[in-house]
């Protein structure tokens, strides 16, 4: 494997983010920068500029043709990903942290933190046909889904778009009802904040990445721990492959305590664990300090690392990936 | 007597090289004729197998490679100062050892394993394969605790019952035998006649194999029904693919027919396994 290293951006990575064919990559970061790649020979294919603040979160529609971003200069836009176009901006006062496209990308629901006096949200738009005409008559919310304290890192619509889950900075899991804005759900998952969360392909259940230093993988219908993968640094970020039961998890030491410590004891390799025993196989260094963000592409046959110091490693796998028998001791 | 070299030696023109293949198996064969140094003709024959690897392209991801230009920062980016790099070194998955279980261990989770089946059946365990063959393994040894089927036989402990040495006829069934005695049903015929024929009858013929199945995951999956003497997996002669087959020699017989009986049907790597006593090997004339 020789990963290409993506230095486009100068900050910490946020998020890192396949599109549904695997051929288009995006990366959103601390430094404001939003970049979209192609994933054969890591070569950018474009930025999106126009954010003022900590880019959180992206979605990508499944055909490829709009970016939703979410950002933390109390703004999420939706841009052409043809053409790096800002087509519409959502303004709210606060920072708005997830996104999300429903099934078939009517709406969207974006999260806003708490922030003044204000609580945490999550928002749920009507996406117009051409998102240019809302620049007329204005953002379409369709509700405004609040209650519980703490921020909402990450959005996933299920139950074909009538439920939203969220995950949320005091560790907790939360079903809500879109039409009535009810919370219809609930588990602790993690004792900390839970840093990521990521479906499974088929949306049966999905991976969450805490600072806690652990990952679990949790039923979808019913909150239901499976497995619970453990790690001796913060885990930060977690995928699931789509083709075999393997696990990618990224983390590592603190950033504050980073420059204290030597680099091998940080634990910023990209970590793969078998899905069902819980065992770390193998791994993959290269990073030099925390991973932030990991994927997998949606063929399952490469996958990228984002991190703290502001590299993308995007790494095809080696043919005697797909043949080693990796269950064997 | 001349040799069908020198003969050709007279003519001028060498035979024309020729290539056949690729054939069913991918493999070419390519025949060239040529003189050494000292003008003798020689004939070369290179077999090489041909694998092609096909990757597919989504059409609109074609599309979009083809059409789309880039924008932003990219636009103005030279091949110079390209953000890209890819890594000098070669990056491997590093593979991790796993902690080998202590005695400790080993033995807890044997005297344990009645709670180990019911956490294995509390947890949703879908498309393992290698936890359905533990699942399978557990279940045998539940069985076997509860007396439903034989044990598998076991040396006699060392405080165990000394004295007269037992024999294939006094032993009760199950009991130990030592290697000598075993299998000792006719009592007919000479020791090295005996192996001949022990290997031939409690050879279980196992087909409808996956390619990648090796001799380890076949003792992994028969090992269980007791003492195997032999595995041996067909390979093809020329590509070293498994051809789908398998043989495997257990010393008693009784292992063998338990072994069918448990296995014939059985799915695994999603294939059903059809499991059967081999069929004696013909007389060589």
């Amino acid at each position: 494997m020789r990963p290409y290293v993506l230095q486009g951006h100068t900050r910490p990575l946020n998020q890192v983010l396949f599109n549904a064919e695997g051929d288009l990559l995006v990366t959103c970061g601390k430094d404001s920068n939003i970049n979209l790649w192609w994933t054969d020979n890591g070569v950018r294919a474009g930025s999106f500029d126009g954010h003022n603040g900590v880019v959180w979160t992206c979605d990508i529609t499944y055909d490829s043709k709009m970016l939703l971003s979410a950002a933390g200069d109390s703004s999420a836009r939706l841009w052409s990903m043809e053409s790096g176009e800002e087509l519409f901006r959502y303004r709210f006062n606060e920072p708005a942290r997830a996104c999300k496209f429903s099934v078939g990308e009517r709406q969207a629901a974006i999260s806003t933190d708490p922030f003044m006096n204000s609580v945490s949200a999550i928002r749920v738009f009507n996406i117009a046909e051409d998102p240019r005409d809302m620049q007329q008559t204005g953002p379409d919310e369709v509700i405004m889904l609040t209650g519980p304290r703490g921020r909402i890192t990450r959005l996933h619509w299920v139950d074909n778009n009538r439920h939203l889950l969220s995950s949320s900075e005091d560790g907790m899991v939360r079903r809500w009802d879109v039409e009535t804005g009810k919370v219809l759900q609930e588990a602790q998952l993690h004792e900390k904040q839970i840093s990521d969360m990521q479906m499974s392909v088929d949306g049966t259940h999905f991976i969450t990445a805490s600072p806690d230093r652990t990952s679990k993988l949790v039923d979808t219908q019913s909150f239901e721990v499976l497995k619970e993968y453990k790690s001796a640094a913060p885990i930060n970020s977690a995928a699931i492959s789509p083709i075999f039961d393997h696990v990618l998890i990224g983390g590592g030491q603190d950033a504050a305590s980073v420059t204290t410590t030597a680099a091998k004891a940080g634990y910023f390799e990209a970590r793969f664990f078998h899905k069902v025993f819980c065992e770390e196989f193998a791994n993959a260094r290269g990073h030099f300090s925390p991973i932030n963000s990991v994927a997998f592409s949606p063929d399952g046959t490469s996958f990228v690392t984002g991190a703290e110091e502001g590299n993308v490693r995007l790494h095809h796998f080696d043919a005697d990936y797909f043949t080693t028998n990796w269950d064997r001791v | 007597m001349a040799k069908w070299g020198d003969l050709l030696e007279d003519e001028e023109e060498l035979p024309p090289s020729t290539t056949t293949g690729p054939d069913a198996k991918g493999v070419v064969t390519k025949v060239e004729y040529y003189r050494n140094e000292k003008g003798e003709v020689m004939k070369k024959t290179t077999k090489t197998r041909v694998v092609k690897i096909e990757k597919k392209v989504y059409k609109v991801a074609q599309e979009r490679r083809a059409g789309w230009k880039k924008f932003g920062e990219a636009a103005t980016e030279r091949a110079a100062d390209s953000v890209t790099s890819q890594t000098p070194d070669e990056v491997q998955l590093e593979r991790i050892q796993r902690q080998k279980q202590t005695q400790e261990e080993k033995a807890k989770g044997a005297s344990d394993f009645a709670s180990a089946m019911a956490g294995s059946d509390k947890s949703a365990i879908v498309g393992s394969l290698r936890d359905m063959l533990y699942k399978k393994r557990m279940e045998r040894q539940l069985l076997a605790a509860k007396g439903l089927i034989a044990a598998p036989e076991r040396p006699p402990d060392e405080d165990g019952p000394g004295g007269s040495l037992p024999t294939a006829g006094s032993g009760k069934p199950g009991g130990w035998v030592p290697p000598s005695l075993r299998n000792r049903i006719g009592g007919a015929g000479g020791e090295g006649e005996m192996m001949q024929k022990r290997r031939d009858e409690n050879s279980v013929r196992v087909s409808n194999l996956s390619e990648d199945v090796t001799e380890d995951d076949l003792a992994d999956l028969f090992g269980p029904f007791g003492p195997i003497q032999r595995i041996f997996v067909a390979k093809d002669r020329e590509t070293g693919e498994s051809r789908g087959f398998a043989f495997i020699n257990f010393i008693h017989r009784e292992d063998a027919l338990r072994a069918i009986s448990k296995l014939d049907g059985f799915g695994y790597d999603n294939l059903i396994l059809s499991v059967s006593m081999a069929a004696p090997r013909p007389e060589r004339q």
